[in-house]
């Protein structure tokens, strides 16, 4: 039972862990949902962006290489050289930013003002686009991304936690790393929100549209600002992820897991993406772990079932919503005729 | 010129409110559907078959059903591969329970359980709606693929996880199985698509959709002119499933005659009809099949020049479309969210007008 316990103890450590890369990703959705209502599924898309453009440029490969190949019957491939992890995640720092004004040419300019809902699809849209893009520009086969981020079980604390409690926890160093790295950004991106002018004026988009434009606020410089952020924000999400399990399509699969995360945590608000995260990280994979083991589950229900994962978030989220609809930290939703 | 309405008078209200209100517009009605039943199932072939009509005819239906959920009562659901899977399942449970029942009454039945389970996943959208609601049908999405997946009674303790559709017959024809010929097939497909098409076309011109669409332009109002939001969902949620449930039924046991879970009713599903229904055409019965046969048509449109005719590698014409569908979507909601279906509306104003353009 004892070990019982410590394994259980484990679980819920690592479900944190878990839920910080989750947050990650729910943060890049606060941020945009917050500056411009628009909800964005793409997000997870443009973390897999990011990834395929950093290991591409990292490698040094042609973009465009597999179309250009087709048409023109070139042998194209590598340039030959390789880029250092850092100049290459400031380069594709720069194409994301590069993304975010054609999003904001091409796409939102012209939905400006539409209901919350066609912008959604719209992101779903782009979601499509990109992942399209991403395989042509990049390839699509499953790619290992290194930064120089340390991997691997952590051997200090497994020998620690071992002669505390006569049981060696074993914990990912990417993921304390990843967690680190989360709560520098989650407290960059406050105190950029708080008490810089850039800031100032997200907030007052946020709130306003036209009172903000009113007061001489560029409402276009501010979304591509912020979807820049958001692309940024993908980035690291990405660089997480990839270094995690390797950048391949699955990497926009988290932005499905971050939008229970959102739903539970409230859409709008930044603590909330962080404590929605930690609750479906642990809980699921708490719940996974009581659902599967022989002697929890089986001894209560007789029988035992596995890979809850998948579902186990959502309909949290959903049973969640019907008694709270604006999430645990979300703003009171007021309708009137 | 070709396009006129001029001496097509309506005496009675009943002329005034049919469904095709100009007489070349119905003439042209009959022709397709003389031509759909008459000629096409004797000229059929098996590329012909599997290639477009089938999975068009069966798209149709789920588009149909989506676009009464999406585009008539205003809830966006992303949940449709989940309830396709729900009826793809009912109808392999009952065919292997009960062989000797019509296979025709197998997939109404199927229908019937997809409708009790979209209602019950429907209801929170009572307490929720919006972008909200469309997250929240994911659990439906997710938590249906997994349960099949998981739960061995589903696929009938078959070792691979698989479900294989039976052979059944109508009127002595062989539709499902490996038997079955392209012709059969169509004809079941087509049967179902007419039904499903009718009775939607009367239920959202009816007082129902009129419901449906109040609470799609906005529910509050429309609860204080008495609508009951509570009956107008549930039934929408309901009817809306209950034609998913016989596409997925009708793609697993008539087209794909063997499904797993996963791979068919992925979540790819629901975003494929969600799509064919904004390029079709939100709130229109017409648009349902413009877009489904959009999106049928556009991979092998793509892939017969791509890969046939400039010789290009088939994943690099799968990526394109990824790309030329997500662009697609952006570009309709731009500039006609009301998509293909409005566009066949304005081409037949000017039609009518032609060769004036005012």
């Amino acid at each position: 039972m004892m070990d019982q316990l410590f394994y259980a103890a484990e679980v819920i450590v690592n479900g944190l862990m878990t839920g910080v890369m989750y947050a990650l990703v729910a943060l890049g959705f606060v941020l945009i949902f917050k500056a411009s209502g628009v909800f964005n599924y793409a997000q997870g898309v443009l973390a897999l962006f990011a990834g395929l453009t950093l290991v591409g440029i990292m490698q040094g490969q042609v973009p465009f290489a597999h179309l250009l190949n087709a048409v023109f019957g070139t042998q194209l491939d590598r340039f030959g050289w390789t880029v250092p992890a850092l100049l290459a995640i400031v380069l594709t720092a720069g194409v994301m930013v590069l993304l975010a004004i054609l999003i904001e040419k091409l796409v939102l300019q012209h939905l400006v003002g539409q209901e919350p809902i066609i912008l959604f699809m719209a992101t779903i849209g782009l979601a499509y686009f990109l992942e399209g893009l991403g395989d042509v520009m990049w390839g699509a086969d499953v790619k290992n991304l290194d930064v120089g981020l340390p991997q691997g079980i952590s051997d200090s604390i497994e020998r620690v936690t071992d002669s505390w409690f006569g049981y060696g926890f074993f914990i990912d160093r990417l993921d304390i790393w990843a967690a680190l790295i989360a709560t520098a950004l989650v407290a960059a991106l406050v105190a950029f929100s708080q008490y810089t002018k850039q800031g100032r004026a997200m907030r007052a988009v946020a709130d306003d549209h036209q009172a903000a434009l009113s007061v001489g606020i560029s409402l276009r410089f501010i979304w591509i600002m912020v979807w820049s952020i958001a692309g940024f924000v993908a980035l690291v999400a990405g660089i997480m992820w990839g270094t995690k399990s390797g950048v391949q399509f699955s990497l926009s699969l988290i932005a499905l897991k971050a939008l229970p995360v959102l739903m539970l945590g409230g859409f709008t608000s930044i603590p909330g993406a962080i404590v929605g995260g930690l609750i479906i990280g642990v809980g699921e994979k708490l719940f996974e772990f009581v659902m599967s083991s022989p002697d929890l589950a089986g001894s209560w229900f007789g029988f035992t079932i596995g890979a809850t994962e998948n579902w186990f978030a959502y309909v949290l989220a959903l049973v969640f919503l019907v008694f709270r609809p604006q999430g645990l930290f979300g703003e009171r939703i007021i309708e009137r005729v | 010129m070709f396009y006129r309405e001029a001496g097509d008078f309506k005496t009675t209200y009943r002329d005034d409110s049919q469904t095709f209100p100009i007489r070349l517009d119905r003439i042209g009605y009959y022709v397709i559907l003389a031509v759909a039943v008459l000629v096409v199932p004797f000229v059929i072939n098996d590329y012909w078959a599997s290639a477009v009509l089938l999975p068009f005819l069966i798209y149709a239906i789920a588009a149909i059903g989506l676009n009464i959920l999406t585009g008539y009562a205003g809830q966006v659901s992303l949940g449709t591969g989940g309830f396709m899977a729900v009826g793809a399942y009912a109808v392999y449970k009952l065919m292997t329970s009960f062989p000797e029942v019509s296979v025709v009454i197998h997939i109404l039945l199927a229908g019937g359980i997809t409708a009790l389970v979209g209602i019950a996943f429907g209801l929170p959208s009572l307490r929720i709606k919006g972008f909200y609601l469309a997250v929240a049908t994911l659990a439906a999405q997710f938590f249906l693929v997994w349960l099949f997946n998981k739960v061995p009674w589903f696929y009938n303790y078959s070792a691979s996880g698989q479900i294989n559709a039976p052979t059944r017959t109508v009127l002595g024809w062989a539709v499902t199985g490996p038997a079955a010929s392209p012709a059969a097939k169509y004809l079941i497909c087509l049967a179902f698509v007419i039904f499903s098409a009718w009775v939607a076309r009367n239920l959202t011109r009816g007082m129902v959709g009129r419901k449906w669409m109040a609470i799609r332009d906005m529910d509050i109002a429309a609860e204080i002119i008495g609508v009951n939001p509570l009956n107008a969902k549930m039934t929408a949620f309901g009817i809306s499933s209950f034609f998913v449930g016989i596409a997925g039924a009708l793609l697993f046991a008539v087209y794909l005659g063997a499904a797993e879970v996963t791979e068919a009713f992925g979540i790819n599903k629901s975003f494929l009809v969600l799509f064919m229904v904004i390029i079709g055409g939100l709130g229109s019965i017409f648009g349902s099949f413009a877009g489904a046969a959009f999106l049928v048509l556009l991979p092998v449109l793509l892939k017969n020049v791509l890969v046939g005719a400039l010789g290009w590698p088939t994943d690099l014409a799968a990526y394109i479309e990824l790309m030329i569908v997500g662009a697609l979507i952006i570009f309709f909601l731009i500039v006609e969210p009301h998509g293909l279906a409005r566009l066949w509306l304005l081409a037949k104003e000017k039609l009518r007008l032609w060769p004036f353009p005012h």
